[in-house]
């Protein structure tokens, strides 16, 4: 049987496989697909300090093989979470990873304090890069200065590894990822959506409220290994791939262009199951070409 | 209700019109009780335009055979895919998804009101709903007479009225025109309907007028049916945003923010 286990800092994940935050909601609600403790993790939905409403309808648009989304981080808060989530996820042997978002600095701190406080939370995804809010979010992680002082604030706050979730809509990835290793970050995971658009030639009008959206999909996958590679050549710590993952072939490509971990995101909306039919993919795959851990695969693409 | 992924069996499509088609699904194992108003998304072969399920309401159930059967009206590229399945294709759904409508108490008299693809869970829930044919009222509306599918096997659960734009069956106009509905709304104890936006506001504002219970089922774009992609909401007074596929698709119109 090959070693299914990976390691972020020291926090050791049974295999790499985890559900992308934003797709999965807090684990719950896929429980009727998926037996959650045979994930490597579970990263929940975008949590910020205070309830937050998302965008107006519509949020989606199906588009060339993917989707764009705009759902600007709908979520009830952290306290809701603490009083209605936590104590329900608790009990499950596997990690649950929050995803943590703000407008400001002093959000992110806040909430960050917060979460650190949860025995059974191990790790945080600080999220960067999300497309589709007004304030914080994306424009915190297109620019290395401004990433560099939310990442800073927020390691300066919390004690357990900390994953910086990047955005591809930069033109130097690799510059944002060393600006996060540079600040602390345990680990940078990679790609949030990519900022498009899609028009209604009939109506003459966008086809989504907030006119762009965040594209996710196999449509992004050439571009997301693209960025993984470069990222997984630029930094030390290790990379958590994602960005078009459907199937375990795709989850061994992120590996091998360097992610010591993937998320699987889009895919669950169309196969809830699929993250354990990766997680079982991988062994296989493994197994048939004789390697004996999974970590003798990550970034061994033959250049 | 725990919810499911499975392939199904097409065993019979069958043309009804010139754009609905209705497909029965088998499943290898037995079904969860699954009600009128609660949906399926079903998987449609990939391609590089299709990429996303599709979801659509159940039209009726046959838990002796596990077979659910679906109305598919061709309103884009997934559902005219779909209509070209054959018996012997295998369908991947996520069921059952949604809730349903309120049952109705057993001296009520109720109106059912549907149009376009929105005739699918009006047709199931007179089927179903348990009261007796004098007190089902079902009032569907199409385009012409072209538009309208053949409800034969549904007769026998209710009285059917039936309008047209052109005239071509039924009284001439919406269905809101329809003297059952603009003389008899008083009368009844509930009122359901699912069907295109314009027609299911225009139902709760005279619903609303009449101080009638409305419950509509709607139809809000979707990726998976199960409350995490949080792209169907709607507004409502209460909760705010809210996902359509997991807090509905059915709502009292007065848990809307309409405006009727």
């Amino acid at each position: 049987m090959a070693g299914l286990n990976v390691k972020i800092k020291d926090l050791e994940f049974k295999n790499p496989v985890m559900t992308a935050s934003g797709t999965c909601g807090f684990g719950e609600e896929i429980m009727d697909f998926v037996n959650l403790e045979r994930l490597g993790g579970i990263v929940m939905k975008g949590t910020t300090l205070k309830p937050r409403q998302g965008n107006d309808y519509p949020r989606m648009a199906e588009t060339a093989s993917g989707m764009l989304n705009a759902v600007g981080l709908q979520n009830k808060g952290v306290e809701n979470f603490i009083k209605n989530i936590y104590p329900n996820i608790k009990g499950i042997d596997s990690h649950f990873i929050v995803n943590v978002n703000g407008s400001t600095i002093e959000e992110y701190i806040e909430l960050t304090e917060i979460i650190n406080e949860l025995d059974k939370i191990p790790a945080i995804e600080l999220n960067i890069s999300c497309p589709n809010v007004k304030e914080g979010g994306m424009s915190f992680g297109v620019n290395r200065r401004s990433a560099e002082r939310v990442i800073k604030a927020v390691r300066d706050v919390y004690d357990k590894p900390l994953i910086v979730k990047l955005s591809p809509n930069v033109t130097d990835i690799a510059d944002i990822a060393r600006a996060a290793e540079g600040q602390g970050a345990d680990s940078v995971s990679l790609v949030n959506t990519l900022l498009g658009m899609a028009v209604d030639a009939h109506t003459r009008k966008p086809v989504l409220s907030t006119i762009t959206g965040g594209l996710s999909g196999p449509a992004i996958k050439p571009i997301a290994l693209r960025m993984v590679w470069q990222v997984y050549n630029a930094v030390k710590v290790p990379v958590i791939g994602m960005g078009g993952i459907m199937n375990t072939t795709d989850a061994i490509e992120f590996m091998l262009a360097g992610s010591t971990a993937v998320q699987v995101g889009t895919a669950m909306f169309i196969d809830p199951g699929i993250t354990e039919e990766i997680v079982d993919g991988i062994e296989k795959y493994l197994e048939q070409n004789n390697y004996q851990s999974v970590n003798d695969i990550i970034g061994k693409l033959e250049v | 209700m725990k919810k499911a992924v499975k392939d199904f069996l097409l065993v019979k499509n069958t043309q009804l019109n010139h754009d609905n088609f209705r497909l029965d699904l088998r499943s290898e194992e037995p079904l969860p009780e699954i009600l009128p108003g609660q949906f399926v998304n079903v998987e449609i072969k990939k391609s590089t335009e299709i990429f996303l399920r599709r979801p659509f309401s159940v039209l009726d159930i046959d838990y002796k055979t596990n077979t659910i059967s679906l109305l598919v009206k061709i309103l884009g590229r997934g559902s005219k895919v779909l209509t070209t399945y054959k018996a012997g294709d295998k369908v991947s759904m996520i069921y059952p998804l949604g809730k349903s409508f309120t049952e109705p108490e057993k001296d009520d008299k109720v109106l059912l009101i549907g149009g376009g693809s929105g005739v699918a869970p009006m047709l199931f829930l007179a089927k179903i709903c348990g009261l007796k044919p004098e007190q089902v009222h079902v009032l569907l509306g199409a385009r012409s007479k072209a538009d309208h599918v053949d409800v034969s096997e549904y007769l026998p659960f209710g009285q059917y009225y039936f309008t047209t734009e052109d005239g071509s069956l039924g009284e001439k106009g919406f269905v809101t025109h329809h003297p059952v509905f603009k003389e008899k709304l008083g009368e009844f104890d509930k009122v359901y309907t699912c069907g295109p936006d314009a027609m299911m506001k225009s139902i709760a504002g005279k619903a609303k007028d009449s101080n009638v219970f409305c419950e509509v089922s709607l139809e809000n774009m979707m990726a998976c049916g199960f409350g995490v992609c949080l792209c169907c909401v709607e507004k409502t007074k209460g909760k705010g945003n809210v996902c359509i596929c997991t807090e509905g698709p059915v709502f009292n119109i007065k848990e809307l923010k309409w405006q009727v």
